[in-house]
């Protein structure tokens, strides 16, 4: 009851006009941050920090809910029609969304992943308003071994995006894997595969590989295919609205990403990244189209939109509720709030109820701006795919370039651009899966960081994997991932060669 | 760490308003938004309101490897610069050692120390572990059964209870030390049962504490800190005394007159209003400790923290 009147005064304060200029201003932004490859939402509030001290405090939460939200919708936009993602948690979207735009239903893509992001966002919102102490509490409940079955569970369920090729998708997934690798061992202090080059001692940015490989290599491999065969593709070919058969696809999709993304970005050591994978996983598997993915299957993008953005509600949930920031952009926020004075947690609510519930309000506001600025910029978006593609690409790599020299102001980092770039144009070339890199790079080091943990506190006992419910019930799964298809594989060819033999493989 | 980003944009904005007649060269070997960040640039943000020096200056960020790497860039590219300083703390006298850094503070002039933050040691509310003694208890009962959770190998954190084992006669290199990236993690999981104990800074730990999510048991300061229910170590019987501080060098080979120029700027500004109204908004303690005494004290932490990490394995 009390969040529903909380929740009335937001919005009195919200719907003022000056509150819903700074919610466009900040959509807007936010939007256009998402855009760009390399320059997420974090470092564009760290921008935008010194604006604090001449505007109120209510006014610049709803600027920067505005960007948080608007980055992870502008994050699909160019996953899908350039199959370059900005952000991390856009990579899923572009496998099936830039397969999409390429048989002209790239303003479809584009809907899905919009309406997606939007109720993702709206029901993520009202798990902040009605839930988010329960939801907080998950933080403390999970423990390393619980966190660690969830990414063993997601590593398993990746096999699914390996493509055509096994082999392929497996050197790719151990590419990624030897590149988290590179840095100091956190837990004993030694460097692993340094080679004495300082600036890689804090392992490889994750961004870097991600910009590279997407944006860089596509760039390389359209240059080089540029004059062979051209676009002869209109790409409104497919409309620019979502058809019947869309939609019909696309809810459950939107639905079941935001229930594994709001818990899941709600936890310190959870994240965008691994609720896109997962769902990426489950729509395959449930999809009655399975043949259409690989191919552009509308669900392939419902799905993970939904699950970042939900996740991206999540996050609020720890700092809000308990103060406590589980991503970049949180603890961006959360310095936002110390400067005001404003201290997050259980108190916030009570001693600041008016900041509070006008931020919460602002984000249905935010999210409903949001699609409507999104959807009628569907069908413009998507005439990008009209600029002549010299012009495209000479744009695209220079947003890279610039955007990883200004995270790093490093020369190396810059260096490995290129060397990476050139590795996703051969991958390209000659048919390997890019995705199992990053998922690799991401997941390796999380895994490997949470498996120490759990073995460090059960003293090196292997059973402290299946200790809690909840882990036993994550690595039972994914067990079963494993363990069925081979049987059934397995029963098939007994029943095919009674002898038995030769069954083994 | 989180709070320094706003402090850092408002150097910047403040910076870039001043008079830039003879801009000062500063390197915070930090990302934007952490603490030596804050600490390269709010001194200047505090020293331009008072008009104490209004030159302006010019930050680079360059993090990683416990700040070696911005040292050693530092270090490279300003010798005899008698306008470069450098924010630094006893996070880099441990980095050098951790990452055997060609580059060692010997090769700078060292100037101010001007904070410090205390670290607290903690365990779950319903943790039987009731107070320090009952903490060395059970270190001593088993010590790998007490999972002990903070910051970075070989950082403040793994300092504080390597220093409380070998106060206890015990092998710091055996402690179940867990780090973990970031002090919202280390706390749910002290308060969700994973880990027996954690150390962390004040700042990270205190509102969780008040939550009633974690409690307390000892501080690392010299004496209590006002607001926290809770002893010294000292006081509960370990002389061990550590805190998170942070201060200021200057180029290599900085001239003395350069060298007092500084010194003189930075006890100016140490006495300022602004200086102090950023203490309060940091929630910094107040460290300052200037010129030949800083030297003293740096040469004494560095011998502490060497011998201190050689006990708990980290370095060779």
């Amino acid at each position: 009851m009390d969040s529903i009147t909380g929740l009335m005064n937001g919005f009195s304060v919200a719907l003022q006009p000056q509150n819903l200029m700074w919610a466009f201003v900040g959509t807007f932004m936010g939007t256009a941050i998402g855009v760009l490859p390399g320059i997420g939402p974090a470092l564009t509030i760290a921008l935008l920090l010194p604006v604090t001290v001449y505007i109120e405090p209510t006014a610049a939460f709803i600027m920067f809910a505005g960007i948080f939200y608007g980055a992870m919708y502008g994050g699909s936009t160019t996953s899908i029609l350039l199959n370059t993602p900005g952000e991390s948690g856009a990579m899923m979207t572009a496998l099936e969304g830039n397969k999409m735009a390429r048989q002209g239903r790239g303003a479809a893509a584009l809907c899905t992943a919009a309406l997606g992001s939007f109720v993702a966002g709206t029901i993520g919102t009202l798990g902040i308003t009605f839930l988010a102490p329960p939801i907080a509490e998950l933080a403390f409940i999970f423990r390393p071994q619980d966190y660690f079955g969830l990414m063993l569970l997601a590593f398993l369920s990746v096999s699914v995006v390996m493509g055509t090729s096994k082999v392929r998708g497996f050197i790719s997934l151990f590419l990624g894997l030897s590149l988290g690798l590179v840095g100091i061992d956190k837990a004993s202090g030694l460097q692993r595969l340094t080679f004495g080059v300082p600036d890689l001692m804090d392992g490889v940015e994750m961004t870097v590989v991600l910009v590279s490989l997407f944006a860089i290599g596509e760039t390389l491999y359209v240059a080089s295919r540029f004059g062979l065969h051209k676009p002869n593709l209109n790409p409104l070919a497919g409309g620019i609205w979502m058809t019947k058969q869309d939609w019909k696809r696309s809810w459950k999709p939107w639905l079941r990403g935001t229930f594994l993304g709001f818990p899941i970005g709600a936890l310190p050591a959870g994240g965008a990244e691994i609720p896109t994978f997962l769902s990426y996983t489950i729509e395959r598997k449930l999809t009655k189209h399975p043949e259409e993915f690989g191919q552009g299957a509308i669900e392939g993008v419902a799905g993970p939109e939904a699950a970042n953005n939900a996740a991206a509600a999540g996050v609020l949930v720890p700092l809000l509720t308990l103060g406590l920031p589980t991503s970049a952009t949180a603890a961006i926020l959360l310095a936002a709030f110390q400067n005001y004075g404003l201290q997050p947690g259980p108190m916030l609510f009570i001693n600041s109820g008016d900041l509070v519930w006008g931020l919460i309000a602002s984000l249905y506001v935010g999210n409903l701006m949001l699609l409507i600025l999104n959807l009628p910029l569907a069908g413009l978006w998507v005439r990008l795919l009209f600029i002549p593609r010299p012009y495209l690409y000479a744009g695209i790599l220079i947003f890279s370039l610039v955007g990883i020299w200004g995270v790093s102001n490093s020369w190396v980092d810059l260096a490995m651009m290129f060397g990476v770039g050139l590795l996703g144009y051969m991958m390209r070339v000659y048919d390997f899966p890019i995705a199992p890199v990053l998922i690799g790079l991401i997941l390796g080091p999380m895994a490997e960081v949470q498996m120490r943990r759990a073995l460090a506190v059960g003293q090196g006992d292997p059973l402290i994997f299946v200790s809690t419910p909840l882990s036993a019930v994550l690595v039972a799964v994914s067990v079963l991932i494993v363990v069925v298809p081979a049987a059934l594989h397995w029963r098939r060819t007994r029943k095919i060669d009674p002898t038995g033999e030769s069954s083994s493989i | 760490m989180i709070r320094t980003v706003f402090a850092t944009t408002l150097a910047l904005s403040l910076s870039g308003f001043a008079a830039l007649a003879d801009p000062a060269v500063v390197m915070a070997p930090g990302g934007a938004g952490g603490g030596y960040d804050a600490m390269a640039r709010l001194p200047f943000d505090a020293m331009a309101k008072e008009g104490i020096f209004s030159d302006g200056a010019t930050f680079t960020n360059k993090g990683g490897a416990g700040g070696t790497i911005g040292l050693a860039e530092f270090v490279g590219a300003n010798r005899g610069n008698d306008n470069a300083v450098m924010s630094m703390g006893v996070i880099m006298v441990g980095g050098i050692l951790l990452n055997s850094s060609p580059v060692t503070l010997d090769d700078v002039t060292p100037l101010v120390r001007l904070t410090n933050d205390t670290g607290v040691v903690a365990v779950a509310t319903d943790s039987p572990i009731q107070n320090v003694a009952d903490l060395v208890a059970a270190m001593k009962a088993d010590l790998g059964a007490v999972s002990i959770g903070g910051g970075s190998a070989g950082g403040v954190d793994h300092i504080v209870m390597a220093l409380i084992a070998k106060e206890s006669g015990l092998d710091a290199a055996k402690l179940n030390y867990i780090p973990f990236d970031s002090g919202a993690e280390t706390v749910t999981a002290l308060g969700g049962g994973t880990l027996t104990v954690a150390v962390s800074g004040v700042s990270e730990f205190k509102s969780m504490a008040e939550a009633g999510r974690i409690r307390i048991i000892a501080v690392t300061s010299e004496g209590r800190v006002e607001g926290i229910d809770a002893p010294s170590l000292t006081e509960a019987g370990i002389p061990v005394v550590v805190g998170n501080w942070r201060g200021i060098v200057g180029a290599p080979d900085m001239t003395p007159e350069g060298r007092a120029m500084w010194l003189d700027r930075f006890a100016k500004m140490h006495d300022s209003a602004a200086w102090k109204e950023i203490l309060a908004k940091q929630g910094w303690e107040d460290a300052y400790l200037a010129g030949d005494d800083f030297v003293a004290f740096l040469n004494d932490e560095k011998t502490r923290i060497g011998a201190i990490l050689k006990d708990a394995g980290l370095v060779k």
